[in-house]
Order: structure tokens, then C-alpha cells, then sequence
């Protein structure tokens, strides 16, 4: 990793290149359009509309994650990929608990 | 004591294999930073999804926000991510001139975007749905605020490490913090795509 090029192809994979970079870039570009689209001319019903956003805002997630953050290309131990998993657990747990209980707290209104 | 001594010598090759390189631990380090800020983020996103409704007879989400606006600010925002991206590109390339042109790119429309931000909060508040207004808008600030006070923090970064690549060029240490920044840079894009998917679009919906 020290010299990038004595280890041509190494380092072609372990910093990404122009091509992913691209890559990476027109997916985020497409994975935006396709929900802005869809809310501005009202396309979708109300859940349906829900789905796809959401899946598009995970979609871009995993693109820059992958393209931009180079996720997979870390040495083993990967111990930034275990520190994700736990983060995301707590993110769904207090995202997940907070609209559960509240929405909890307005039937017992 | 000879079978230590060899269990040693083994490892130390094992190491050099491995090519520790000090800027990886520190990689490691700011991925748990970053990591982190998911776990505040994820407290402002409940927060605000909490009390999106509770606009205390002042205005929602659907008659404050201006979709336009908004659009620039995501296009902006990605095309910076991806210009941090041939930042570092160029960096393993040993370009330094690229890789700062490319910083600066990166930073004026980081600036871009902050100022679109600003605009839009000022506006608000001359409409009259300022921080106080309703635990909606409150909520909205603090989180909206909070992403925008990472983008204008990781600006400042950004600034002074254009400095010093221009006194030192591009160094072990400086290498490692172009990596640090594009990080964090990614993943500001990636908590505005939640913004946006979740506050705005689910807002005007």
C-alpha cells in the first residue's frame, strides 16, 4: 500500500480507480433521481412511495459504502465492517423503539 | 525461550506481510468515530420522526419546504463526494497539484451547499417557522443544523489541510489525512441522503 506502483493491480483494487469512482457516482446520481421523481409527480400511492425511497436511500447507502468508502477492501480483521454492524443494530433499535413506543403512547391517548 | 524467540520472528514476518501501516490503525480509529456519529444521528432521525406531526398549529413540512432548493443542495453534495474521491485518486498517484485542485473543488461546493442551507434556514425564520416554533421545527433544526455543522466543520479541515499539502506535499502523514477527509466527506453525503429521503421527500409527501 506504501508503493502503490510496485503493485500495480493491488493497488488498482485496494484504492478503487477512476472507473468505480464513475461507477459509484452515476449509481448515487440515478439512485436520486428515480425517488425525486417519483414524490414530485405523485407517481406511486402513499406506502407504496415509502418502499421505494427508502430502498433507493439504502440502495445509495451501500454504493457509497462500497465505491466511495471501499468497505470490502480493508485488511482482515475488519474491524470497521464488525463496528458498522453494531452501530446499525443500535441505529434500528432507537429509530425502530422510538416510533414503536410513541406510536404506542398515541393509541393510549 | 529459543521457541519464543522464533514465535516472534515469525510474527514479525507476519507483520511486514501484512504491511502495518500506522495510517491504517488510525483508518480503523475513524471508522468507530464515524460510527459513533451514526449512533447521534440515529438520535436526532427518532427525534425528528418522533415529533414530525407536532407542529403546534404552525406550518408543516409540506408548506415550508422548497423541493428546488433542496435538489441543488443533494446534487451539489453528491458531485463533492465524488470529487473527494479523485482527490485521493490523484493522491495515490503522487499528483499533488491534481489532488488540491481537487480539494478545492470539493470545498467550494461543500461551501456551495452550506450556503444553500443557510439561505433556506434564514428564509424560514423571516417566515416565521423559526427553532422555537413548534417541537417540528425544533426538531428539524437540530438535525438539519447538526449535518450542516458537520459539512462547515469538515470545511474548515479541509482548508487547513490544503495548507499543509501546499508547505509539505504529499507525506505519509498528509496521505492519511486526505484518506481521513474523504471518509468523513462520504459519509456526510450518505447521512444527507437520509435527510433528504426521510425529512424532505417524506415531508412533502
Amino acid at each position: 500500500m506504501a508503493q502503490p506502483n510496485t503493485h500495480g493491480h493491488e493497488s488498482h483494487e485496494s484504492h478503487g480507480s477512476v472507473k468505480s469512482y464513475v461507477i459509484g457516482f452515476v449509481l448515487s446520481i440515478v439512485l436520486t433521481i428515480i425517488p425525486l421523481v417519483i414524490v414530485m409527480n405523485d407517481l406511486m400511492a402513499r406506502t407504496a412511495t415509502f418502499v421505494v425511497i427508502m430502498i433507493a436511500a439504502v440502495l445509495q447507502l451501500l454504493v457509497q459504502l462500497f465505491f466511495f468508502m471501499h468497505l470490502r477492501e480493508t485488511e482482515k480483521p475488519r474491524w470497521n465492517v464488525m463496528g458498522l454492524v453494531l452501530g446499525i443494530i443500535i441505529l434500528v433499535t432507537v429509530v425502530g423503539g422510538s416510533i414503536w413506543i410513541m406510536e404506542v403512547n398515541k393509541i393510549g391517548y | 525461550m529459543a521457541q519464543t524467540v522464533a514465535h516472534k520472528g515469525n510474527h514479525a514476518a507476519d507483520h511486514d506481510h501484512g504491511h502495518h501501516d500506522p495510517n491504517d490503525l488510525k483508518v480503523v480509529g475513524f471508522w468507530f468515530f464515524l460510527i459513533s456519529d451514526v449512533i447521534l444521528f440515529s438520535v436526532l432521525f427518532s427525534t425528528f420522526i418522533v415529533l414530525r406531526n407536532n407542529t403546534a398549529g404552525g406550518p408543516d413540512g409540506k408548506e415550508l419546504f422548497e423541493l428546488p432548493g433542496v435538489i441543488w443542495e443533494t446534487f451539489i453534495l453528491l458531485t463533492s463526494s465524488f470529487t473527494s474521491g479523485l482527490a485521493t485518486l490523484a493522491m495515490n498517484r503522487g499528483k499533488k497539484s491534481q489532488l488540491i485542485g481537487w480539494l478545492v473543488v470539493t470545498a467550494i461546493l461543500g461551501a456551495a451547499f452550506v450556503g444553500l442551507e443557510v439561505n433556506e434556514f434564514v428564509k424560514m425564520v423571516n417566515e416565521g417557522a423559526g427553532f422555537s416554533r413548534s417541537a417540528f421545527l425544533s426538531s428539524f433544526f437540530t438535525l438539519v443544523g447538526t449535518h450542516g455543522l458537520h459539512v462547515s466543520v469538515g470545511l474548515c479541515w479541509m482548508i487547513g489541510l490544503m495548507i499543509q499539502l501546499g508547505r509539505r506535499g504529499i507525506t505519509e502523514t498528509t496521505k492519511g489525512k486526505v484518506t481521513l477527509i474523504s471518509l468523513y466527506w462520504h459519509f456526510l453525503d450518505v447521512i444527507w441522503i437520509f435527510l433528504l429521503t426521510i425529512v424532505y421527500l417524506m415531508g412533502v409527501m
